[in-house]
């Protein structure tokens, strides 16, 4: 049903809102947020690697341990670092704004509602296209987004993929640019299926945070949808009857 | 009016204070409408309806929303994320707002094939534009609200609109923000005039509508006057009071509407981008503006005529125009025959074209103006719309002022 | 029109289905709007239950944390002020803190509390709720004040553990919220105590 809708929906409006800012092709993450085991391992990812510098800030721990079934001690265990922070406050940072800017030249945006934004495969395809750029001071760049000012914090895991070069031709000028990225078997301590596996789990978590409420809408709105259709049949049931007047 | 039943109890002695059966009985009771309402009818209600749901879920939404720059947009996450149930009651008031004028315009669209604006029924056209001129300034302040990028740069390219306006525009736009930018004082306004000017001014047109129609009598698809036939206790023969039986037809024309109202809410709140647009979810950055900014669709076709004309000034005067325009349709058409089942082939395609122009431009609106559709540029093709959408209202005073109308014989009833 | 033909008892029924049905609808759909204005989450959690560190209160000493957006008062009873509690129990309206709503029942006992020395409440008079003054000293509101909570608002008068005297406007004890110990030196205010308040 929702995936129906949904395609319909685009189908009918595409070429609306995406605007990606950058070259290569978009991944498809095929987000889903009934996946509890990917969201609990994506927050558990996303606390431990995105957090040292972003914020969630309108995601509170406690709504994470209900939606995610995750129970608040372990939360309170492994996903809260710091010692001041309760179960229901909100997943902030305590990166002060000027250090960040210094260190990386602009502040870590907030990502409670980048996967909103932006979109799921956005941020999917994000998390797989950074590559090796020694002219930029964090040695990487992204290929989603260009000249990104952070640094490939899951290099450990995924090693630093190379820039596939290319011709490209614009404009009746031809010049070499960065099509897509390559990454060098063994350079990281993952597989590239695993890889994949780990940042779609991220990427749906974010999904998740950016509208904590979208599996409980759509679970509700199938209650909803057969309670206005069955009181939509009496309803028209009544009006034939009345009608029977007229006719 | 019925004579002589002077009911007794609690009643009767409130219509001794009040009229409350009288009323009931003027307006539905024993309003007569023509039995041969079809699809078309079911939106006037409808909007009624909707208006309801606004409202309600807006004042909901005003117990935790903050009308200040510096809170606005968390507090809107706050709504979704935090109160109990709150994300149900904004998905409400932000689908109602698109399905207000989805339901609008099949509304004014059913006049146009009927002639429902004709004589007797100007002035009820003209409360009905005058709602649908408040509506969309309640939507657009509405729309500021949220405080993300879209509201606050759709916000700034509409009030830069009355910048245009030569000699006090600059001193205008400034007025209405009240800043030099939009600011906190701008928001601030458009709230108070969001959550209790405009909707006070809504209602009491609505009421104005109503009487208007209800003085004057429904139209019906055939467009012919049913108050012509009376039987013998003076009630049009072909007429059927309002209460029960458009009541009971509303009642499942509404229950569909909640249908789709509720897979909207429930299961395409985004509609893809048209009701909740995706740079939405960013707080407004007045120093960043997004790659591409487009007003909410229901306000795109007006938003292409402006594009269509390459000059700021003449674009706002065409985009003003194409609405003033529609207030004088009672008197461009010069027709005599007010349903399409009966007029001339000519105005059928006209009307048609119309139709399908509006849509265009309202699609061509949402697009970058370079942007490419079946070898023409979105501003061309919004140059073609804006071309049929005043050519139609000049083609329809010609073809019915030097009599080229060639329209069929009206029925003395309705038809089934 | 011709109404001949209708079906009366069927027109009934289904009046009534629809009305049933509808109405059901309409109360189903109130839900939400009256949900809506419980304890948002933010609420709730800065409503969490607090930790009061009392390992420096002398005898004698109270200290007021706020807890839920109210005062609350943790004092730490002296020998006196334990002493006093017995004596005037005749002139107290419910010296037994019979009435449940007024403390958890691990504090339904002649010092309210789970330690006889320390002392939660909240500091909110039971009467319109003013926040009762502390006046450990006796004879400071009459011969028989024997030191406890007195009322600025309209003299409501309750004695060292918070027990109403009769009389008084106030009808009901102070409350003693939920509470244990975290530790010898720490209250934790806002959540029962593991085992119940057994031991």
């Amino acid at each position: 049903m929702r995936k129906i809708l949904i395609a319909l929906a685009f189908a009918l409006f595409s070429g609306q809102g995406m605007t990606a800012g950058g070259g290569g092709d978009v991944m498809s993450a095929d987000a889903d947020v009934t996946d509890t085991a990917s969201l609990q391992n994506g927050a558990k990812l996303f606390v431990n690697y995105c957090m040292g510098c972003h914020s969630m800030k309108y995601m509170r721990y406690s709504r994470l341990a209900d939606d995610l079934e995750i129970p608040e001690s372990v939360v309170e265990e492994q996903l809260i670092f710091s010692p001041t922070k309760k179960i229901g406050d909100t997943m902030t940072n305590a990166m002060p704004m000027e250090m960040s800017e210094k260190w990386f030249g602009a502040a870590p945006p907030d990502l409670s509602l980048t996967a909103r934004v932006r979109g799921a495969d956005w941020v999917y395809t994000y998390l797989n296209t950074f590559y090796r750029d020694e002219e930029r001071g964090l040695g990487v760049n992204n290929l989603t987004l260009a000249n990104a000012s952070m640094p490939h914090v899951l290099a450990r895991l995924q090693g630093v993929p190379e820039p596939v070069l290319e011709e490209v031709h614009s404009g009746g000028q031809s010049k070499l640019a960065v099509v897509s990225v390559d990454t060098p078997e063994g350079s990281g301590t993952l597989t590239e299926d695993e890889y994949h596996e780990l940042t779609r789990d991220i990427t749906n978590f974010m999904v998740y945070a950016a509208e904590p409420v979208q599996a409980e809408r759509e679970r509700l709105g199938v209650y909803v949808l057969l309670f206005l259709i069955v009181l939509t049949f009496i309803l028209y049931l009544l009006k034939r009857e009345y009608w029977k007047d007229v006719h | 009016m019925s004579n002589g039943t002077r009911s007794n109890g609690l009643l009767g002695w409130i219509d001794a204070r009040f009229p409350l059966t009288k009323m009931w009985n003027e307006h539905v009771g024993e309003y007569y409408a023509p039995r041969n309402f079809n699809f078309w009818y079911f939106f006037g209600s409808l909007a009624l309806l909707v208006l309801v749901i606004q409202i309600v879920s807006g004042i909901w939404l005003t117990m935790n929303y903050k009308p200040a720059a510096e809170m606005a947009f968390s507090s809107v996450e706050y709504i979704m994320r935090d109160v109990q149930w709150g994300w149900l009651i904004r998905y409400i008031h932000s689908t109602g707002a698109s399905a207000f004028f989805v339901v609008v315009y099949l509304h004014m669209f059913r006049a146009l094939l009927y002639g429902s604006y004709q004589k007797p029924r100007e002035l009820l056209w003209i409360f009905g534009m005058l709602i649908y001129l408040v509506l969309m300034a309640e939507a657009f302040m509405g729309y500021l609200l949220p405080w993300g990028q879209m509201s606050y740069w759709g916000a700034q390219v509409i009030i830069s609109l009355f910048g245009a306006i030569p000699g006090v525009g600059e001193d205008l736009a400034l007025w209405i923000r009240g800043d030099y930018n939009i600011s906190d004082v701008t928001l601030n306004r458009f709230f108070a005039l969001h959550v209790i000017a405009l909707p006070l001014v809504l209602v009491f047109l609505v009421v104005a509508h109503i009487l208007a129609l209800h003085e004057v009598g429904s139209n019906n698809p055939d467009g012919v006057d049913i108050k012509k036939n009376k039987d013998s206790n003076g009630n049009p023969l072909d007429g059927i009071p309002f209460h029960p039986y458009y009541t009971v037809k509303d009642l499942f024309g509404a229950g569909c509407f909640l249908i789709v109202f509720a897979i909207v809410v429930f299961y395409l709140p985004e509609m893809g981008g048209l009701f909740l647009e995706k740079p939405n979810f960013a707080p407004a950055d007045p120093l960043k503006t997004p790659d591409h900014i487009a007003p909410v669709w229901y306000f795109t076709p007006f938003y292409a005529i402006l594009r269509a004309i390459p000059d700021k000034l003449g674009g706002v005067l065409a985009m003003g125009a194409a609405i003033v325009v529609l207030f004088f349709l009672p008197w461009i058409d010069r027709g005599r025959v007010r349903s399409i089942r009966y007029r001339g082939l000519a105005y059928k395609l006209a009307l048609a074209l119309f139709a399908i122009a509006f849509v265009v431009l309202g699609y061509m609106g949402l697009q970058t103006p370079s942007d490419v559709f079946v070898g023409l540029t979105a501003t061309r093709w919004s140059q073609i719309g804006t071309t049929i959408y005043f050519g139609f209202f000049v083609f329809l005073w010609i073809y019915t002022f030097f009599g080229l109308e060639k329209t069929k014989p009206v029925p003395e009833r309705v038809t089934e | 029109m011709k109404q001949d033909g209708a079906d009366k008892s069927k027109r009934r029924f289904l009046t009534g289905a629809a009305t049933v049905v509808g109405g059901t609808g309409l109360v189903l759909t109130a839900v939400p709007f009256i949900n809506y204005w419980l304890p948002s989450a933010r609420t709730k959690a800065a409503g969490a239950p607090v930790e009061v560190d009392v390992s420096k209160l002398e005898p004698g000493q109270r200290v007021s944390p706020e807890w839920r957006g109210k005062p609350v008062w943790v004092l730490r009873r002296d020998e006196r002020m334990l002493e006093t509690l017995p004596e005037l129990e005749d002139q107290l309206r419910d010296p037994e803190s019979k009435v449940a709503s007024q403390q958890p029942p691990y504090a339904q006992n002649r010092h309210r509390s789970l330690k006889p020395e320390y002392l939660v409440l909240v500091g909110i008079c039971t009467h319109l709720g003013c926040s009762p003054l502390f006046e450990p000293e006796p004879g400071v509101y009459g011969d028989d004040w024997l030191g406890g909570f007195f009322c600025p608002c309209h003299g409501s008068k309750f004695d060292l553990a918070g027990r109403v005297y009769q009389g008084v406007p106030a009808p009901t004890n102070l409350v003693v919220p939920p509470y244990r110990f975290a530790d010898d030196g720490t209250v934790v205010v806002g959540e029962d105590p593991q085992d119940g308040g057994a031991a």
